[in-house]
């Protein structure tokens, strides 16, 4: 790594430092239902109209079960919202490509994709989705599954800080807090920044241009456009990922300058690094909500320097040919980003369930593509999705407490509420669920002839990108190794089931858990109880989350992109 | 049950309240700011030669003529297709990415005029992510710099104040990395030809 690529790194997370704090204590103002803020005056109105309209009562309070039957419900009407639009879009308005509706499996699969805070995308967007589509049918889960997220991580928060209560606060009254305090503003100023870099935001129709050296005969050569700002800004910000073309954040449209990459990457990581400070703050132990930060850049700091160091040295095989190593490798990279910034944008892509991309992940040296891999693998809890993030460390938080009870042969007790046998069973429900999940289908779709005929690589390649859908899906990140043909009847539905296992089923454990906390009487703290602050407690976590989380899928590694690095720095074979 | 038909209505109208805030108000609010702000920008950066679209100063197109500068590989469609971005997907032991970057070396060696040693950037013989990269490294518009003179006759000292003219530098002088704009560095070539 370069001195430059050092002191971007330092400013990168000095910044998340910084703005962490602040953005922790708006957090609490947002998810307070009575708590002020700066836009009161523009935004209360619109609240409270909403709430009329929709026959919301703020004042009343729900508990896990009404919490979770909201959510639900909710969910399952934006998802059969978004499979229509999507199968009609022919008919629909702002077309003007004439683009066809989607198969019932790609519709399908997209409206899981983009309900559960996947954006896994088995099409291209610039030849599939209308800007119709683009800004009504996927735009609108963009905001409303990132509010979700955040919910779910304020109530399980609610939880560990209130005692012998049932209640855990309004799903509505969140959802519309979170998206027109939050997410709204920062994302219209956000959207603001990313035209003045050079990112469209129009509803013409595709650009026919004359290229300059234009061969006689030549087809005319067209430009997508389309309101791309607009929805790029919470795809970052609602670690949603899915990009408005196909080349995602590596379009020199939707990325176009490294100043729009630095802040893409920072905007992925501010709600979940803020939502730490939020939840030390509303249990009123803010140290150990740095702990849980301090954890979280730890393991984002080994991810990203494996992945920049691995990226910059390059592909000796191609070196081999006479390449010039020093530009690391640039397959399926861009210039302007450099291998260097290529590679802590998939680092910090995959920490967070984001799953954007500005460069391509299946064309990473094998340790790169490791790197991201793993970071899913690890169950996304560093800074992780918006509140997906925070609510996945929080089991990790309790399991290690529990687990540290164990050694000292102690009932553990964490922040005042005794840990029981009923809580730990969830919070491993919670973690098999997704084990299950990606090791279940990669496993299926790697002895079955459609899962196979799906690689666009053959070898431990090959078994990497099977792996990579299944762990990304699951996962709710949405990258992709892309060169894999995802786009047939069984992936699509297989892709989506993992999707709706990876959401669903693990906020299913989250909610009555944190129900179970909220009803806890608190025991106060003695000599025996385990502090959970310090550099004692954050090793603990960190180990916690290595052995628990990701050591499951070790052996799967080991026959992709470990084998495959051995492979290339010790072999001639190709494939 | 009965409270489950009521949150169910709670649900429908949330979805429709907040389509309209979010997928109306919000998207048209951007435009219309973004339309008065930053025209250029928002309505893709377009490039005008004698009236005439040629293309987006962010995008990249494909020259093969040896009197211009030549971009990246590309991936995208048949190559350059603004309306299929993407990279090849090629894995780092694919058999076919290393076939073809032998090629792709060897084609670059014998343009430019370079010896059979001689180390080749690796930007001019890898697919970019997007397929569209308008950019290149400056090592590779410096080796492609005598090329380019010759056919125009121009000295090679002239060619690399051309470069210099068209490199867009790190942001702030700090992130990313430094490029050469490949089409408005051949756009500023052509236009000091005519004049």
């Amino acid at each position: 790594m370069t001195p430059l690529g050092w002191l971007q790194l330092m400013i990168f997370l000095g910044l998340l430092l910084l703005l962490t704090k602040p953005m922790g204590l708006y957090l609490v103002r947002v998810l307070d239902a009575k708590g002020k803020t700066f836009l009161d005056p523009v935004l209360g109105p619109v609240e409270r109209l909403i709430y009329r309209c929709a026959g919301v009562d703020p004042e009343r309070e729900h508990n896990w079960k009404q919490y979770g039957w909201a959510l639900a419900l909710f969910s399952l009407i934006g998802l059969l919202f978004t499979y229509a639009l999507l199968r009609l879009q022919a008919h629909l308005p702002l077309n003007p490509q004439q683009l066809d509706g989607l198969s019932p499996d790609l519709a399908f699969n997209t409206a899981v994709s983009f309900a559960t805070n996947t954006n896994w995308q088995s099409y291209s967007g610039e030849s599939t989705m209308s800007y119709f589509s683009q800004m009504v049918a996927l735009t609108f889960h963009n905001f409303v599954s990132a509010a979700a997220g955040i919910a779910v991580a304020a109530v399980f928060v609610r939880g560990i800080a209130r005692h012998t209560m049932e209640t855990l606060g309004n799903f509505w009254v969140d959802l519309v807090r979170v998206t027109l305090y939050l997410l709204l503003p920062l994302c219209f100023v956000y959207a603001l920044f990313l035209v003045s870099q050079g990112m469209i935001q129009n509803f013409r129709p595709y650009t026919p241009y004359r290229p300059v050296e234009a061969a006689a005969g030549v087809q005319p050569q067209m430009i997508a456009q389309g309101p791309m700002a607009s929805q790029v800004a919470i795809k970052m910000l609602g670690t949603n990922g899915g990009g408005f073309v196909n080349a995602n954040a590596a379009h020199p449209y939707e990325n176009p300058t490294p100043l729009s990459n630095f802040v893409q990457m920072l905007s992925i990581f501010l709600i979940p690094s803020g939502l730490t400070y939020y939840f030390g703050r509303s249990v009123k132990h803010p140290r150990h909500g740095w702990t849980i930060w301090s954890a979280m850049a730890v393991l984002f700091l080994a991810g990203a320097l494996l992945c920049c160091w691995a990226e910059s040295a390059g592909n000796p095989r191609l070196a081999a040919l006479g390449v010039d190593a020093a530009e690391g490798n640039m397959e399926g990279k861009e210039v302007r980003f450099g291998p260097f910034n290529s590679a802590l944008f998939a680092a910090v892509t995959t920490d967070a369930s984001c799953g954007a991309v500005n460069s391509m992940h299946d064309s990473f040296t094998p340790l790169g593509g490791l790197v991201p891999l793993l970071n899913i693998q690890f169950g996304e809890v560093i800074f992780g999705g918006v509140g997906a993030g925070l609510y996945g460390m929080l089991v990790f938080v309790i399991i290690a407490v529990f687990l540290a009870g164990l050694m000292i042969g102690r009932t553990p007790e964490y922040l005042g509420k005794k840990i029981e046998a009923y809580d730990i069973k969830l919070c491993v429900l919670f973690i098999m669920a997704a084990i299950l999940s990606i090791l279940g289908f990669s496993a299926w779709a790697c002895v079955s002839s459609w899962g196979l005929a799906g690689r666009a690589n053959d070898g431990p390649h090959g078994l990497s990108e099977i792996l990579y859908a299944f762990t990304s899906g699951t996962g709710n990140n949405g990258s992709a190794f892309a060169g894999l043909s995802a786009n047939t009847p069984l992936y699509n539905t297989t892709l989506g089931l993992a999707m709706l296992v990876g959401r669903f089923f693990m906020m299913l454990p989250i909610l009555p858990l944190a129900g179970h906390l909220a009803r806890k009487q608190i025991v106060p703290a003695s000599g025996g109880s385990f502090p959970v602050a310090g550099f004692t407690f954050g090793a603990v976590l960190i180990a916690t989350v290595v052995i628990v989380g990701a050591l499951t899928f070790f052996p799967a590694l080991a026959l992709g992109p470990i084998v495959e690095h051995f492979i290339m720095t010790a072999s001639q074979a190709v494939y | 049950m009965r409270n489950l038909v009521v949150e169910m209505r709670t649900a429908l109208l949330m979805t429709a309240l907040l389509c309209v805030v979010l997928c109306g108000i919000y998207p048209a609010l951007v435009f219309a700011v973004a339309q008065g702000l930053f025209p250029e920008q928002a309505n893709g950066s377009l490039v005008y030669r004698q009236g005439t679209i040629v293309g987006s100063a962010l995008l990249g197109q494909a020259f093969t003529e040896a009197k211009y500068f030549h971009p990246r590989p590309s991936a995208a469609g048949a190559g350059y297709d603004a309306t299929a971005s993407g990279g090849s997907n090629l894995g780092p032991l694919s058999k076919k990415l290393i076939d073809t970057v032998r090629l792709r070396v060897e084609q670059y060696r014998a343009e430019n005029g370079l010896n059979a040693a001689a180390r080749v950037p690796a930007d001019a013989v890898t697919a970019s992510a997007s397929g569209l990269d308008p950019h290149i490294s400056v090592k590779n518009a410096l080796l492609q710099a005598a090329r380019v003179a010759k056919a125009r006759n121009m000295s090679e000292a002239a060619m690399c104040e051309k470069i210099d003219e068209c490199t867009e530098g790190r942001s702030l002088g700090l992130f990313g990395e430094p490029g050469v704009n490949v089409l408005r560095l051949n756009l500023s070539l052509d236009a000091g030809k005519t004049r």
